[in-house]
């Protein structure tokens, strides 16, 4: 599954681009309009379709079990504090329920990264991510677990 | 300058005919390239088939009557007023862009077509609105390219990145740009100096840009965004509402207070 864009309802806001955790919502070079640049990374968290103020963004669900003629659609409505949900199955059934917005506020427990520090070439070339590892909380470095430790066996 | 004919003061030199024939030329190429890319991109088959496909969940037939209402308050409220950009910068930059274009074109034509002739006077109700006309397209298209561009604002791209989708917003921009400093160059009386023959060239080649790229640029969304607002619209009320759930039975309780932010976290 991955999302995909209604040309015609997108106006290019970007605020698909700028919540995607994956950070493969973009800009299209050619017509300015969102496009998702890694389908296969999609990893249906429905932030953008969420996020979308024009209702521009669906998810297109595999073939094997959410057969076609399906959909799932959102609205989200700030002010009440809900997101909708409208579920429409192959044979017509459709279901709506509606559900609490609980994303935080930027800055709250989302970092603003365009006020960090801007990481050097050290940080970008390490394996660590951001805030790794005091963001882990386990005193600055990774834990590690001896071998010898470990029960016989296959590992998968 | 404000009250200057920049189109007569050519008229001295260039017949008016070849002026209305090149306006006639603009116009035809953004009919051209419009089918064109209606043809290739098939969009508008796209369109019709969802808006067909979107009416078969619709709960109520509407009638005639409300169609109109519908489509009418939808071109007031939504298209003239671009409100789908929401309240903020983007919508204002964009008005001011849009209707500073609108009278940019209007009075080029009026300007061309009556009052380019050697016994004519130029009212300068007409002058005026070319020159605010260019000036609000500067303003809102400027401040759009600059700083509200979502490259720049959510992608984080530097200003002058030029991209394919910056055809139509810098070729315009250029139109009125070169058009107000061809106007300038010729109010100031420089006697036949080689300054606004070069404005005027620039004006030229930047018209024949924007109209000529009609098929490549976004000149078209124009006449498509309209055509999906009225869409939308209709959905809403005719209970299909394009699969979308019904709006919540829920008080507005939380005010602005969970409002999205400007998208800008990068």
């Amino acid at each position: 599954m991955s999302t995909f864009v209604y040309m015609t309802r997108c106006d290019g806001c970007g605020h698909c681009v700028d919540i995607c955790p994956s950070d493969i919502m973009h800009i299209d070079e050619n017509i300015r309009r969102a496009v998702n640049i890694e389908p296969n990374f999609c990893w249906e968290c429905y932030s953008c379709v969420k996020a979308c103020p024009n209702h521009a963004i669906d998810v297109r669900g595999y073939a094997d079990f959410a057969p076609m003629g399906h959909s799932v659609r959102v609205r989200r409505e700030e002010e009440k504090g809900t997101i909708s949900w409208k579920i429409k199955f192959r044979n017509g059934t459709t279901k709506d329920f509606v559900s609490p917005i609980t994303t935080k506020p930027w800055g709250k427990f989302i970092p603003k990264l365009a006020e960090g520090e801007k990481p050097n070439d050290d940080e970008i070339n390490s394996q660590m991510l951001y805030t790794e590892p005091n963001g882990l909380n386990i005193d600055g470095k990774l834990p590690s677990v001896p071998k010898d430790t470990f029960k016989k066996g296959v590992y998968y | 300058m404000m009250t200057n004919n920049p189109f007569a003061v050519l008229a001295e030199t260039i017949p008016s005919v070849f002026l209305q024939g090149f306006v006639i030329t603009m116009l035809s190429l953004i009919v051209i390239g419009t089918v064109i890319q209606m043809i290739h991109h098939k969009n508008i088959t796209y369109f019709f088939n969802n808006a067909k496909k979107a009416k078969l969940s619709a709960t109520r037939e509407l009638g005639a009557g409300e169609t109109a209402a519908i489509i009418a308050k939808t071109i007031v409220h939504d298209i003239a007023t671009t409100s789908e950009l929401g309240a903020g910068k983007r919508r204002v930059a964009h008005v001011l862009g849009m209707y500073g274009t609108i009278l940019f074109w209007i009075a080029t034509v009026v300007l061309i077509f009556s009052y380019t002739s050697s016994d004519s006077v130029t009212p300068n109700f007409w002058s005026m609105m070319w020159h605010v006309g260019a000036i609000m397209t500067c303003v809102g298209g400027y401040w759009f390219w600059l700083f509200l561009r979502v490259d720049v604002l959510a992608e984080a791209h530097p200003w002058y990145r030029i991209i394919k989708a910056d055809l139509f917003v810098l070729t315009l921009l250029a139109c009125a740009t070169f058009g107000l400093a061809w106007s300038y160059t010729q109010s100031l009386n420089l006697e036949n100096r080689w300054d606004d023959k070069v404005f005027l060239t620039l004006y030229i080649l930047s018209n024949i840009a924007l109209f000529g790229g009609v098929y490549w640029s976004k000149f078209a969304h124009m006449i498509y965004k309209p055509g999906a607002a009225i869409q939308k619209n209709l959905a809403e009320a005719d209970g299909s509402r394009d699969n979308l759930p019904p709006f919540a039975d829920a008080p507005k309780q939380f005010g602005l207070g969970i409002k999205r932010e400007q998208p800008k976290h990068y």
